[in-house]
């Protein structure tokens, strides 16, 4: 089971209140875990990505296992630990200073 | 008794004020979607009860919600509680979805527009700016978007389909973004023609369809921009806001950039009636509900200092169709008062007397029952406001 921890925001959208746990048939890449977040949180859909092109929106990050994984290919395995569930998928808004 | 229904979209949530029709004691409800940006919420006249809200943010984009219970509970329309999963798992309807049609039925596949270094930027959705709701059918709504596009809805905000033959108008390509981006702001519904709508875009201008959006033209003759190379061009006027009463549906109200104007021919032709405002930069404008030729603008003082002329909060009101203002000040701030209103911002009751309603981007919302003559804000604490609908109920 794949964990994932949304941004507040989000959590209220998709009406839960912690990480929500998704399962995934085969590779758990950043494209299998949007999928199945897609899939079972529909109300989520374009608020991660671009409903057409998949892009991550600009102000959003992914982060596991202390590590960034933003700028990896979407097709990039996660790391072990996150496709095992002992660790969590980030979803992380940017936190603007000040 | 008959009641007013307040919808006021802020920065940072939703606020829904309601009082009965003396219009003197207010409830305020929210904020709803707290921390979102709620660009627009429009009640529907055939259906009060259903409302669509505009409801987005610079990190999850998008989204559309919609109550069919005034405003208590809220769902995104296709994925309501319990039913969010079509066959497959695949959302039913996706509300959040504007996607530009390239399709070659259209034959319109317009990508690009002018940016602001003159070179063509590719069209790129941002954010639903307004959402006007059918005269006729509950289920119909329309949306003006950023950048600039006309979508439709015909199954509650389910799906979205653009009236690409806006965008695809021979000036289209030539089509520039105003400060605030290229939004179309101003949706207005012919509710004696259901074929004819009028929209504004910032800054290309306004335009009318007589074809229920199939074929466009702009109706800009007469605007006179000084700030553009050719000040009295067909398409690249920088429009705030566009207003009608609906009794007269052929007589506009247009607040420009600068200059406040009408039209008594459908947009065919503008006259200027700025007459002797103080400033003729703003924002809002609106008509009293009963009487066609009153109206309502909130003088700002430049397109360099967005705030009142001498720090003193003023309505204008023209009972002459124009040119002849007077100032409406009682109950309004005397001194230090350097907020905004923004376009979609202002808005009148059908009760009578007629009421007329303002928000602020300092959060006040001021209200006047008595068609402007007194003033008294009706909540003051509010994140700064993005706009403001009325809906008078029975």
């Amino acid at each position: 089971m794949i964990r994932v921890v949304l941004p507040g925001h989000l959590r209220t959208l998709a009406h839960v209140s912690s990480e929500v746990q998704l399962e995934i048939v085969g590779p758990v890449t950043q494209r299998s875990v949007l999928d199945a977040l897609e899939a079972q949180y529909p109300m989520l859909r374009g608020t991660i990505r671009d409903h057409v092109t998949h892009e991550r929106r600009p102000f959003l990050r992914f982060f596991a296992c202390e590590e960034d994984y933003s700028l990896e290919p979407p097709d990039t395995p996660l790391p072990e630990k996150v496709a095992s569930g002992a660790e969590p998928l980030l979803i992380i808004g940017a936190i603007a200073g000040g | 008794m008959s009641k007013v229904r307040v919808l006021v979209g802020t920065r940072k949530g939703a606020f829904i004020l309601t009082a009965d029709g003396k219009r003197q004691n207010w409830e305020i409800s929210g904020p709803h979607f707290a921390g979102w940006e709620m660009y627009h919420v429009k009640g529907s006249t055939v259906d009060p009860n259903r409302i669509y809200a505009s409801q987005c943010s610079g990190w999850f984009g998008q989204i559309i919600q919609r109550s069919d219970d005034g405003g208590k509970t809220w769902i995104q329309p296709g994925t309501p509680p319990g039913e969010q999963k079509g066959p497959g798992g695949m959302p039913k309807g996706e509300s959040n979805k504007f996607v530009y049609d390239t399709s070659a039925e259209t034959g319109k596949p317009l990508t690009t527009h002018m940016w602001y270094d003159g070179t063509q930027h590719p069209w790129e959705f941002k954010r639903v700016w307004h959402l006007e709701p059918s005269p006729a059918d509950p289920d119909t709504v329309y949306a003006g978007i950023e950048d600039a596009g006309l979508f439709r809805s015909t199954d509650g905000g389910q799906n979205w389909k653009e009236l690409s033959g806006l965008r695809g108008h021979d000036s289209g390509a030539g089509w520039q973004p105003g400060a605030g981006g290229m939004c179309l702001h101003t949706v207005i519904l012919d509710p004696k023609d259901p074929n004819r709508i009028y929209i504004a875009i910032s800054a290309a201008g306004a335009f009318r369809t007589d074809d229920g959006g199939t074929t466009w033209k702009p109706i800009n003759k007469g605007l006179y921009s000084q700030y553009i190379p050719n000040p009295t061009a067909e398409v690249g006027h920088c429009v705030h806001h566009v207003a009608m009463n609906s009794a007269r549906p052929g007589v506009l109200f247009m607040q420009k950039h600068w200059d406040v104007m009408r039209s008594d021919n459908s947009g065919d032709s503008w006259t200027e009636v700025s007459g002797n405002l103080p400033t003729d930069f703003g924002f809002v404008i609106d008509v009293h509900a009963h009487e066609p030729e009153t109206i309502y603008v909130v003088p700002i003082k430049s397109d360099g200092e967005h705030f009142p002329l001498d720090g003193k909060l003023r309505v204008y009101r023209s009972k002459t169709g124009g040119n002849e203002w007077e100032e409406l000040a009682k109950g309004l701030p005397e001194r230090d008062c350097y907020v905004n209103v923004l376009r979609d911002a202002m808005a009148v009751d059908s009760l009578d007397k007629c009421g007329v309603y303002f928000g602020t981007t300092g959060g006040q919302v001021y209200a006047s029952a008595d068609a402007g003559n007194n003033w008294a804000p009706i909540a003051e604490h509010l994140p700064a406001v993005l706009s403001v609908e009325v809906q008078t109920l029975a």
